[in-house]
C-alpha cells in the first residue's frame, strides 16, 4: 500500500508532504496519517467519489483557473511553519503595522506560528468550560476523543453530496472547530478560534461542527479582521451547526484572506423548535469568495438572522448571500446584506428565501444595500423568493448608492479630510452590522476599512 | 487679538455649470463683530456661504477669498475648517449610522490637540447640551437623521460650540425654530460670541436679529452686495421690499 512506500511507520513523525493532486490513494493516506477510525476513512472515500462526479457551480465567479491537480491536499501541521516572515507579502506586513497588531499575533496571522500568547487565558477558560461539559477542540481531536458525537452529526447538515466543494472538503478535511454545548448551558464568553491553539486553525479544508443541545447558547467567532496570509490558493471549508429546541447559536466570521485565495465555503445551520440561529459574516479579503450561509428552519417558531458585509476592492469578487428555508409554521427570518465595491471590485448578492406550504404565518424580511465608491466598481443582486403559502409576510428592500457629494462636503466642512469623510460615510453604512460585532472587532473593522479607502492596502 | 479684518472677499465671482451665481462680491468682516446678510430668495446668500466654505460645485472664476491674511481660494473645505471657518447649513445633511455623539467627539478631536476619551468628552459635552435644552438621547441619534427642522438647527449650533471656530456663518439658523428654541439658540450664539470671533448671520427675519444684535447689515441682490448699513436698512426692507431697494440704489437714493 502507498502508505508504506516511503518507509514511515509512525505517522506522528511523518514529515513528508503529500504530492500535488488528488486520488483515492491520497484520501486514504490523509486518513491513515491522522490515524482515523474506519468510519471516517469510509466517509472520506465516499465523498471523494461524489467529488469526481460533481460539476463546478454553474453560477457566479469564474473558477476555471482552479486546477485541482495543482493543489497539495494535506500538509502536516508541523510543516506549516516552514515559510518565513520574508515570504509574507509586503502589503500584509504593512497592514499589520498600521493596525498595530502585536508581534506574536502577526506571526500567528501570517501562518508562521501556531502559538498564541494567551495560552494561560485559554487554559483557564478551558477549565470552566469543562466543568459545564462544554467541548471545544479541533475537529481532528474530536474524531479521536468524541467519535460517537462526530459520527452522529458530521455530514447531516451539509451532506458531501451537497455540492462539489462540500464533497471535496468531506474527502480531505483537516482542522476546524468542534463545539458541543450540553442542554441548558450558556457560554457567556464568545468562543474564539484564536484560542484554539494549533496551526490547524487556519487550515485549508476546515470542518467545523457545532451542536447546541436544547436551551443552550454559544457565540462562536472565527477569523479576525486583520489580513491572514495563506500560501494556499484554495480554501474550502464546511460548517455545520445543529441548533436544538430553544437553543441559540451566533456564529461570527470575519474573513480576510490574502488576495490570492479562492474561498469557497458551505455553511449551514438547522434550527429546531424555537431555536435561534444568527450568522454574522464579514468578507473583506480573498480573490474570490463564494459563500451563502443558510438556515433550515425545521422547527416551529424558529428564527434566523443573517447579517453580512462584503468589501470588494481591486481584483476581488465577493459572491455572497444567504439562504433561508422556512419549513415549519411561525418561522422568522431576517437577512441584511451590505456591500461596498471600490477600484473595480465586484460584489454579488445571491440569495434564496423559500417558504414551504406548511410554514404558515411566517415572516421574511430581506434587505440588500450596496455602496459603490467609483464608476468602475460593480454590484449585482440575485434574490430568489419563493413563498408557497398565503399568510406569510414579506418585506424586501434593496438600494444601490454612491457616496453623496453633499454628505462629503458637509463632513469636510467640519474639518475632516476627504478620505476620512468617505470612510465615515462607509462606517455609517455598515453600522447595522458592525454594531453586532464584539466591540474590538468593530473597531478593528472600521480601522481596516479606513485604511482600505485611503488606498494604503493592496 | 485685535480688531483686524478676518475675512475679505475681493471681487468674487463664482459659477455653477457655467452659470454665474456670484457676480463680483466685495466684503470685509472684522474680528469681534456680528453681521447680518439679508436678501431675497435666490440672491446668492447660500452660494456665498458655500463659496467661502469651499464647496466644489461653486467654481471661483475671478477674485479671491482672504482669511486672516491668507489667500484660501484654493484650499479644500476641511483645510478651511481647520483654519477656523464654520458653516451652519441652511439644510443640514443627514448621515446614517454615525451617532451625533461620536461625530462631535471626532470633530472635536480633529480640531483640538487635547484629545478626549469618550468618558472625558461626555463630561465636557454635558453642560453644552443643557444650554441648548438637549438630552443624552438626542446625541445617541444618527447625525441629523430623522431630526425635525428645529432639531437640525440645534445640532448645527451644538457642532459650532464643539468646534469653537473663529468665523461662523449661520445660514438661516432661525428658520424652523419655535419661539422658545429661537431664544435658546440666540442665547447660545451670544454666549459663544466674544471679541475674537466673527459671526455672519444669514436671515430673512428681523425677529432673530432682535435677539442677536448685528453691528452691520449687508443686503445681497442678484449675486452682489447691494447695500450695507445699520438697522435703518432692515426697516427700509420691511417697508418697501428688496425690489424697491434695488431701484432706489440705481437712482443713487441710498
Ligand atoms: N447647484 C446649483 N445649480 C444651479 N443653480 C444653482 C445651484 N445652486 C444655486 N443655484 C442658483 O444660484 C442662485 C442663488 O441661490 P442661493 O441658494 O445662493 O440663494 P439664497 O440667497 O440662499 O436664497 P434663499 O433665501 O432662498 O435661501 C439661485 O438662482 C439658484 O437657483
Ligand atoms: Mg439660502
Amino acid at each position: 500500500m502507498t502508505r508504506y512506500k516511503y518507509g514511515f511507520k509512525d505517522p506522528e513523525n511523518y514529515v513528508f508532504r503529500l504530492t500535488k493532486g488528488l486520488s483515492k490513494e491520497i484520501v486514504e493516506e490523509i486518513s491513515w496519517l491522522k490515524m482515523e477510525p474506519e468510519w471516517m476513512r469510509k466517509f472520506r472515500l465516499n465523498a471523494y467519489e461524489i467529488f469526481l462526479k460533481k460539476n463546478l457551480p454553474s453560477w457566479g465567479p469564474d473558477l476555471s483557473d482552479l486546477n485541482f491537480d495543482d493543489i497539495v491536499y494535506y500538509v502536516k501541521p508541523s510543516d506549516r511553519k516552514s515559510s518565513s516572515w520574508e515570504d509574507v507579502p509586503e502589503y500584509i506586513r504593512n497592514t499589520f503595522e498600521r493596525l498595530g497588531i502585536p508581534e506574536a499575533e502577526r506571526r500567528l496571522l501570517a501562518g508562521l506560528s501556531a502559538q498564541y500568547e494567551s495560552e494561560m487565558v485559554y487554559h483557564k477558560l478551558k477549565e470552566s468550560w469543562k466543568k459545564k461539559g462544554v467541548i471545544f477542540v479541533d475537529t481532528d481531536t474530536a474524531v479521536k476523543e468524541y467519535p460517537e458525537l462526530v459520527r452522529e452529526y458530521i455530514g447531516t447538515v451539509v451532506s458531501p453530496s451537497d455540492n462539489k466543494f462540500s464533497a471535496l472538503n468531506s474527502a480531505v478535511w483537516s482542522g476546524g472547530s468542534f463545539i458541543y454545548i450540553p442542554e441548558g448551558v450558556s457560554v457567556e464568553i464568545p468562543l474564539q478560534a484564536y484560542f484554539r491553539i494549533n496551526s490547524q486553525n487556519m487550515g485549508q479544508f476546515e470542518r467545523t461542527l457545532i451542536i447546541a443541545e436544547p436551551g443552550s447558547y454559544v457565540h462562536y467567532i472565527e477569523g479576525c479582521t486583520a489580513p491572514i496570509y495563506s500560501t494556499y490558493s484554495l480554501h474550502s471549508a464546511v460548517v455545520e451547526v445543529v441548533v436544538k429546541k430553544g437553543a441559540r447559536v451566533r456564529y461570527t466570521t470575519i474573513q480576510n484572506w490574502s488576495y490570492n485565495v479562492y474561498n469557497l465555503v458551505t455553511k449551514r445551520a438547522v434550527a429546531y423548535d424555537e431555536a435561534i440561529v444568527e450568522w454574522i459574516d464579514g468578507n473583506l479579503g480573498s480573490k474570490v469568495t463564494m459563500k451563502y450561509p443558510s438556515v433550515y428552519m425545521r422547527g416551529k417558531g424558529s428564527k434566523a438572522e443573517l447579517l453580512s458585509i462584503a468589501y470588494a476592492g481591486k481584483g476581488q469578487f465577493q459572491d455572497v448571500g444567504a439562504k433561508v428555508l422556512h419549513l415549519a409554521p411561525y418561522t422568522f427570518s431576517r437577512i441584511t446584506s451590505k456591500s461596498i465595491s471600490k477600484d473595480g471590485g465586484r460584489n454579488s448578492y445571491r440569495g434564496l428565501v423559500y417558504v414551504d406550504p406548511c410554514a404558515t404565518k411566517s415572516n421574511v424580511s430581506l434587505r440588500c444595500d450596496t455602496l459603490l465608491l467609483d464608476n468602475q466598481s460593480r454590484s449585482d443582486t440575485y434574490p430568489i423568493i419563493k413563498i408557497e403559502n398565503s399568510n406569510t409576510s414579506l418585506s424586501h428592500e434593496a438600494s444601490v448608492s454612491k457616496i453623496d457629494d453633499e454628505q462629503l462636503f458637509y463632513l469636510e466642512s467640519r474639518g475632516l479630510p476627504k478620505d476620512e469623510a468617505s470612510a465615515l460615510i462607509v462606517r455609517g453604512f455598515i453600522e447595522p452590522i458592525s454594531k453586532e460585532l464584539p466591540f474590538e472587532y468593530a473597531v478593528e473593522l472600521n480601522r481596516l476599512i479606513r485604511l482600505q479607502l485611503r488606498g494604503d492596502i493592496g | 487679538m485685535g480688531r483686524g479684518v478676518i475675512l475679505e472677499l475681493k471681487n468674487l465671482h463664482t459659477e455653477v455649470e457655467q452659470k454665474e451665481i456670484l457676480k463680483g462680491v466685495n466684503l470685509q468682516l472684522k474680528r469681534g463683530r456680528i453681521y447680518a446678510l439679508m436678501g431675497p430668495n435666490g440672491a446668492g446668500k447660500s452660494s456665498l456661504a458655500y463659496t467661502i466654505m469651499g464647496h466644489p460645485r461653486f467654481k471661483v472664476s475671478r477674485g479671491e477669498i482672504i482669511f486672516n491674511g491668507e489667500n484660501i481660494t484654493n484650499l479644500t473645505p476641511s483645510e478651511r475648517a481647520q483654519r477656523g471657518i464654520f458653516l451652519a447649513f441652511q439644510y443640514p445633511i443627514e448621515i446614517s449610522g454615525i451617532t451625533l455623539f461620536n461625530f462631535l467627539r471626532l470633530i472635536f478631536n480633529t480640531r483640538v490637540d487635547d484629545r478626549k476619551s469618550p468618558m472625558e468628552f461626555s463630561k465636557f459635552l454635558k453642560s453644552k447640551l443643557e444650554v441648548l435644552d438637549l438630552n443624552e438621547k438626542f446625541i445617541s441619534r444618527y447625525l441629523n437623521e430623522g431630526l425635525s427642522g428645529g432639531e437640525k438647527k440645534k445640532s448645527e449650533v451644538l457642532q459650532m460650540v464643539i468646534v469653537n471656530p473663529e468665523l461662523v456663518i449661520l445660514d438661516e439658523i432661525d428658520s424652523g425654530l419655535d419661539i422658545d428654541a429661537m431664544k435658546i439658540v440666540s442665547n447660545t450664539i451670544n454666549n459663544f460670541f466674544n471679541e475674537d470671533k466673527t459671526i455672519l448671520i444669514i436671515t430673512h427675519y428681523q425677529r432673530f436679529l432682535d435677539y442677536v444684535k448685528p453691528d452691520n447689515i449687508f443686503v445681497m441682490f442678484d449675486g452682489k452686495i447691494l447695500a450695507s448699513g445699520g438697522y435703518e436698512l432692515i426697516d427700509l426692507i420691511e417697508r418697501e421690499g428688496y425690489e424697491t431697494l434695488e431701484k432706489r440704489r440705481e437712482h443713487d437714493e441710498i
